[in-house]
């Protein structure tokens, strides 16, 4: 299973959990279990109205930031971040 | 008399053109007056515009009257935000980090209900000339209900603060830093607090008992503004079908295009935008001013409508950077390894949410391997102009105070501060303090090629002299990006691609086809398509360009030679396996009598089955962050604290160089950006919100004449991640020169100065305090 860790501010909604383990292929996948799991934490990161991560949601798989979001691959041994996207200059 | 040492490159992998320093192709059109840059524009019918602004920093607008401007000959348009629907307050992701709450964002083009900075755009007018529209902006009357300002974040942070947007909802959602809008039925109270972000790693308060030796530090930044040499300028013209067409000084032509589609209400297929060349951008540019304000006049008086910037209009009126304030507390054993760290970084936004606080906090401690940290970025609005990006945004504030702090818990341990940095630094594999691993970066490569410069094994002798050394980290951006290979009969190739050139990057793809095309990079000639002319690339920023759209190129040169091999072996008549492409020759593999080089076959190509293009659109993932550590020494004034820089050195890991010039380049003007901000630069802005030296006069940026030459080294550690093994250069070299020169001043004089910039007045004051006068 994916080792997710949860963004501070969201911690509350995964008892105080901040990494979770969580099944899925894809970060789409891993974002609906993770709902099931601790209801309330989908809304936080993604956008019902786009079908995609809420904007300025980047999501880091393995170390990564992807390109991506919901379609990146997640392997069984994975990494996932949510954290906010960063703007460059 | 200081020696020169000459710039050095430590490569690692050698390439026949990538590495090497051609000329860059649009270098004597620029030298010469003949590149063609925003304002130069020149169309049929062509009229001027001009924009009112706000006089107050915080006021609402009653009315405004432009009768009298009307009234005037040779005045053909006016307009204000009546003239365009109000955008949904739902922020958008337009791609690679652009997101936008457009409201906020058309609110700050032109002014709603609210002034909410001196300088904001009130109205625009559109005349025969330039005077004539200032002239018509004098007759244009606006009735302002003057309200108190906010100036400070501290101001705007207490209670009974004058609030700027009632609307504004405070989040601590990790999406949404570009602020978010309340629903129209939520009636709570108003802040200035747009946003809130916390990150934990570890146990914070395990790692700080286990601490023999705690600092604490708190560092104040002034705004300071990218100083980019050319204003912002904007030109539309609305076409016979109904398109618009905008000629725009800008770091992201399809963010212009998308935008403009999104405030103007039209699909982006009638949006066409076209880059002009720019003169200087460093984050600022991603964004638009005068364009939508352009069209808007542009389609009222039905003829085309340039908008440019005085350099007045761009400091009151154009996004400067941040004012910050930085508290870090570190933990540190007696053998100097960090075991806790924790900041608390405040940044100011301006009057629309949006401070690069975010980055701030992904970078002050990621150059670092500490176990237990704890984070927490503030995003406060106030009545001042929208903060932009400014090369590595968040980070060098950032690191001023982390580097600093460093160099304090150093001189308390005893410790050499690059050995300190040795025994801490991050690796691949390292947990950064927001959650994710460190990838394979070159710190120790860049730390180990410091301390074994000559620059720090110099003796520094002389009284008032002082050494200082910091290190940054900026993580590097990528995203969408487009090119095309187009090969001409005489053997040359067209390339067209989609990033605006901001440092010599078209060079850079011209050096990446050729390698791979195995063809002089001479016959490669590069040039940057418009929005209808190439696929969609995302903004030149965030030390991308090369890389993402380096990508492009290099795919888009495969898909000629894939074609040239499946062309050959139709003319040879064998099978596509039996032909290999080698530095520029198409050869069978095991009869030496079949040979054909690249430029045969580009004349044979229409007589072979057509014109052969190259293309290709990418995404590239593994941008990989790079780091830096900066060398200065100073001279201070023991009578009246001016500091002169003495010897400068950059040491910085780039992945792969492709044109070492260029990134000398990048890593040198970076530096003496970082050095004006160390210094110099800063807003001088009254208690009523107005900018009292907002000319370049008094804003005092560094000049060549007042620096030593910056020497760099280059320090190649290939990123796996692409395959010349680029990481992106242009902004990290900021971050570290602030926190070097104070810890430089720190050893000419003694004394620690804790805030930005470190003018000669704020050094003596620190000197003065510290003996008791």
């Amino acid at each position: 299973m994916a080792d997710v860790w949860i963004p501070t501010g969201m911690q509350i909604l995964t008892d105080g959990n901040q990494r979770v383990q969580v099944v899925g292929r894809t970060v789409r996948q891993i974002i609906n279990n993770l709902e099931t799991q601790y209801p309330g934490t989908k809304s936080r990161i993604y956008d019902e109205e786009e079908d995609d991560l809420l904007p300025g949601v980047a999501v880091i798989v393995d170390g990564e930031a992807s390109q991506l979001g919901l379609l990146e691959r997640v392997e069984e041994e994975s990494e996932v971040h949510f954290l906010p996207a960063i703007g460059g200059g | 008399m200081v020696d020169y040492q000459p710039n050095a490159v430590l490569s690692t992998q050698e390439f026949k053109v990538v590495g090497s320093r051609p000329i860059r192709h649009d270098g004597a059109d620029k030298v010469t007056g003949r590149a063609q840059y925003g304002a130069d524009i020149q169309l049929q019918g062509l009229l001027h515009g001009k924009i009112l602004r706000s006089p107050h920093a915080h006021a609402k607008i009653k009315s405004i009257d432009a009768s009298k401007a009307l009234e005037m000959p040779g005045v053909h348009a006016v307009v204000t935000s009546a003239d365009w629907e109000q955008p949904s307050g739902k922020i958008e992701d337009l791609a690679e980090g652009s997101i936008h709450n457009l409201r906020f964002l058309s609110n700050n083009v032109l002014a709603y209900d609210k002034a909410l900075y001196k300088g904001h755009a009130i109205a625009g007018v559109a005349a025969d000339n330039p005077h004539l529209a200032e002239q018509a902006l004098m007759t244009i009357k606006v009735d302002y209900e003057v309200l108190p300002p906010v100036v400070t974040f501290r101001d705007a942070l207490k209670g009974d603060a004058p609030i700027l947007h009632e609307r504004l909802q405070s989040l601590s959602n990790p999406g949404l830093r570009a602020g978010g809008y309340k629903s129209d039925d939520d009636t709570s109270k108003g802040t200035n607090l747009a946003n809130q972000f916390e990150f934990k790693l570890g146990d914070i308060e395990k790692g700080f008992q286990e601490a023999d030796l705690i600092i604490e530090k708190e560092t104040n930044t002034s705004a300071v503004h990218q100083g980019y040499i050319e204003p912002h300028t904007g030109t539309a013209r609305w076409n016979t079908d109904g398109s618009l067409t905008v000629w725009s000084s800008t770091q992201g032509h399809f963010n212009v295009r998308d935008l403009m589609s999104r405030m103007l209400g039209l699909p982006v297929s009638k949006i066409k935008v076209i880059p002009m060349e720019i003169g200087g951008g460093f984050g600022a540019k991603g964004i638009i001013y005068s364009e939508p304000v352009a069209a808007l006049l542009a389609k009222k008086a039905n003829r085309p409508v340039k908008v440019t910037m005085s350099r007045t209009e761009v400091f009151e009126a154009s996004g400067p950077t941040s004012g910050t304030n930085v508290r870090v507390k570190l933990g540190a054993t007696n053998d100097g390894k960090l075991v806790a760290a924790e900041a608390h970084l405040t940044f100011e936004a301006g009057a629309f949410p949006g401070s690069p606080v975010p980055g701030g906090c992904n970078c002050i401690f990621s150059a670092y391997d500490i176990p237990n940290t704890y984070l927490e970025g503030i995003d406060v609005v106030i009545n001042k102009p929208k903060s932009a990006a400014y090369r590595a945004p968040g980070a060098p504030a950032a690191a001023f105070c982390m580097e600093t702090a460093i160099d304090e818990l150093c001189e308390k341990l005893g410790m050499d501060p690059l050995e300190f940095r040795l025994l801490n630094s991050a690796k691949e594999g390292t947990r950064r303090a927001t959650g994710p691993l460190m990838p394979y970066v070159g710190f120790v490569e860049t730390l180990t090629a410091a301390k074994e410069h000559a620059h720090y094994s110099t003796p520094l002798e002389g009284p008032n002299r002082g050494r200082g050394v910091a290190s940054g980290f900026w993580g590097n951006g990528t995203g969408p990006a487009s090119a095309m290979a187009i090969v001409n009969n005489d053997g040359t190739v067209n390339l067209v691609e989609g990033s605006a050139d901001l440092s010599g990057t078209r060079v850079a793809f011209a050096q990446q086809a050729a390698e791979v095309l195995g063809i002089a990079v001479e016959d490669v000639i590069p040039s940057v398509g418009d929005t209808e002319s190439v696929g969609f690339t995302s903004n030149s920023g965030g030390s991308g360009a090369t890389f993402k759209t380096g990508w492009a190129t290099y795919e888009a040169a495969q898909d000629v030679k894939r074609q040239m091999i499946a062309r050959i072996a139709k003319v040879w008549e064998v099978s596509e396996g039996d032909v290999e492409y080698v530095d520029g020759v198409l050869q069978h593999k095991s009869d030496p009598e079949l040979k054909m080089t690249f430029q045969q076959v580009a004349a044979r190509q229409n007589a072979t089955g057509g014109p052969i293009t190259g293309q290709a659109g990418v995404n590239p993932g593994g941008a990989g962050p790079c780091l830096a550590t900066h060398i200065v020494d100073v001279e201070v004034d023991p009578e009246t604290g001016k500091v002169t820089v003495l010897r400068y050195t950059a040491v910085q890991d780039v992945g792969k160089a492709i044109h070492p010039g260029y990134v000398e380049g990048q890593i040198q003007g970076g530096a003496v950006q970082g050095i004006g901000w160390g210094l110099n630069e800063e807003y001088f802005t009254s208690d009523q919100g107005v900018m009292m030296n907002s000319t370049f006069l008094d804003y005092r940026m560094p000049t060549s004449l007042d620096l030593p030459m910056i020497d760099t080294v280059i320090v190649e550690v290939a990123n796996p991640a692409h395959p010349f093994g680029i990481r992106g250069v242009g902004e990290v070299p900021i971050v570290p020169p602030m926190a070097a020169l104070s810890n430089a001043i720190h050893g000419a004089t003694g004394v620690r100065v804790n805030q930005l910039p470190m003018t000669p007045g704020a050094i003596m004051e620190a000197v003065w305090d510290k003996n008791g006068k």
